[in-house]
């Protein structure tokens, strides 16, 4: 990075810190938080989504829609995420390319489970085995956003389905006298005012959320719990340019700032976002808000 | 003489399109952890042993390649389920795996693996100690059927931390990635005792791609007969030649 990098061995402490915090490997580092983040970006409105699908089904007066809605969210809800995570991944992969092996490669006549092996057709593999490793890796974070959706979706459906249930009946009857149809009770009245109700349990399941991104590594995907392993690990002189001990216990040490740092600065946006959600809201926040104006 | 060159060129590009249809990139499969089989070097690339090797097998059997890096535990898994086509990462050929996976032949000699414990206790008798071993290797393999105690760690450098964290007496892994390790640090020392286990390292491949084998076979074979992987092996200090 830096012109003097060239003999690390011969460099003063400082020089030494700024040529090795910016070797390959730690602009990996670096790029990995945005991954992260990147993640958190994508997969907070799509589980916010299936969340309001989830909980509308479960509301929903059609059974077989009401059945979906409760066992989606029963059956997510009730797996641990590590299981649902290392499981749901392989299958939800196989599932895919098995989908396009059939549709691809129609005349394809040996078994597709030779063994141990899973073997499609190559036309149906996902991404294509000739494919550039970033769309390797797009697929694999696809697969990971997914997976958190689903997962986090099913809270998010239980939480929405409460938050829904919690805007007064009063308010809903008066729309109904007004002539409303439910389609119009719902949209206008129920759902502008249920978030009041979900933003305590969906900003909880943000912050799960957060905790839980480390999941990324489990999944395969380079995240900074594996850099920073990577990284911390001891590096013996013949290795490296840049020998050092056993400096794991600082690398996580950072993390641990990086997200307690980062939970911080989400409760703070969150208390925000209450706070003009209690506006003018029949609540005891919004009473209080009222009183102190 | 002009017809057959040109039948013959005709049969490599039919051969060559064929091939492009099935493996036109082959992925290569690699832990990423273990110097100086295979580690990621300071500008986050793969390197080591294995690295310079798949390359120069990759050139010799005319194959474009691409190096990934997965977890140890998950790797054979993941070859199976197809998201690499071998796995080239210090794995000794065993009878166990090569029940689930084929193996290419052996590219290096099998290698002692090597005790390591804290300087100052090298009196150790391993037998009734508690011994430190990567999971799913030869050597936890080993350690279980000798009857000593075993504790697993998912990485390699777990268990040499382990070491020197007290929790384990000792390590046992093969003896090319422990000596530049105790070399380099003081506080470590190699035990003269030495286990002779594992049949030599090769490269995995599934047990459907015999195809792919037989290149990378072949490929072996003719860096074992021009001498070249002896310089390999000598050059990052694996252990005996061929």
């Amino acid at each position: 990075m830096f012109s003097f990098c060239t003999d690390p061995s011969t460099l003063e402490n400082f020089q030494w810190v700024a040529c090795y915090l910016t070797t390959g490997k730690h602009l990996n580092l670096y790029y990995a938080f945005g991954t992260v983040l990147l993640l958190l970006a994508i997969t907070a409105p799509i589980a916010l989504g299936f969340g309001f699908m989830g909980a509308t089904a479960a509301r929903s007066s059609i059974a077989p829609l009401r059945w979906l809605g409760k066992g989606y969210t029963s059956i997510v809800r009730g797996v641990p995420d590590i299981a649902f995570f290392l499981f749901f991944v392989i299958a939800l992969d196989q599932a895919f390319e098995y989908i396009r092996h059939r549709w691809k490669c129609p005349d394809w006549t040996d078994p597709i489970r030779q063994g141990n092996d899973f073997l499609v057709c190559a036309d149906a593999k996902l991404p294509l085995s000739n494919a550039a490793q970033w769309l390797h890796e797009v697929y694999g974070f696809s697969l990971a956003v997914l997976t958190f959706s689903i997962v986090f979706g099913a809270f998010a459906a239980n939480v929405l389905f409460g938050a829904m249930r919690a805007v007064p009946r009063a308010q809903i009857e008066t729309g109904e006298a007004y002539g409303m149809t439910t389609r119009q009770t719902f949209w206008r009245i129920m759902v502008p005012q249920m978030w009041v109700y979900a933003l305590p349990g969906l900003s909880n399941l943000w912050m799960v959320l957060i905790k839980a991104t480390p999941l990324l590594f489990l999944l395969g995907i380079e995240d900074i719990v594996y850099w920073a392993r990577e990284l911390g690990g001891t590096k013996t002189p013949r290795f490296t340019e840049y020998p050092h001990g056993d400096w794991r216990m600082w690398y996580f040490l950072f993390l641990l700032v990086f997200y307690l740092g980062f939970t911080k600065v989400s409760e703070v946006v969150l208390d925000r976002i209450m706070l003009r959600l209690t506006h003018g809201q029949a609540t005891t926040g919004g009473e209080a808000q009222r009183k102190a104006a | 003489m002009k017809k057959l060159v040109l039948t013959t060129a005709a049969l490599a590009l039919t051969a060559g399109v064929a091939f492009a249809g099935s493996h036109s990139v082959v992925r290569m499969g690699t832990e990423g952890a273990y110097p100086p089989y295979n580690f990621i070097d300071d500008s986050g690339e793969v390197a080591g042993f294995e690295r310079e090797l798949g390359d120069e097998l990759c050139a010799r059997a005319e194959l474009t390649c691409e190096w990934v890096t997965n977890e140890w535990d998950s790797i054979i898994p993941n070859l199976v389920s197809g998201n690499y086509d071998t796995i080239i990462a210090g794995m000794s050929i065993t009878a166990e795996r090569d029940e689930v996976i084929d193996f290419t032949q052996n590219y290096t000699q099998p290698d002692p693996s090597a005790y390591v414990v804290a300087a100052g206790n090298e009196g150790l008798d391993v037998k009734t100690a508690v011994i430190a071993a990567q999971a799913s290797t030869i050597q936890a393999s080993f350690i279980a059927g000798m009857g000593a105690s075993l504790i697993e760690f998912a990485t390699p450098e777990e268990t040499v931390a382990a070491v020197k964290a007290g929790e384990a007496d000792a390590v046992l892994a093969d003896r090319a990635y422990l000596a530049p390790i105790v070399e380099a640090d003081g506080e470590l020392a190699m035990l003269d005792q030495q286990e002779l286990i594992g049949g030599g390292v090769g490269m995995g491949l599934r047990e459907s791609d015999g195809d792919l084998r037989a290149k990378f076979d072949a490929a072996i074979q003719s860096m074992k007969d021009d001498g070249t992987l002896n310089a390999l092996i000598a050059k990052w200090e694996i252990g005996e030649q061929f």
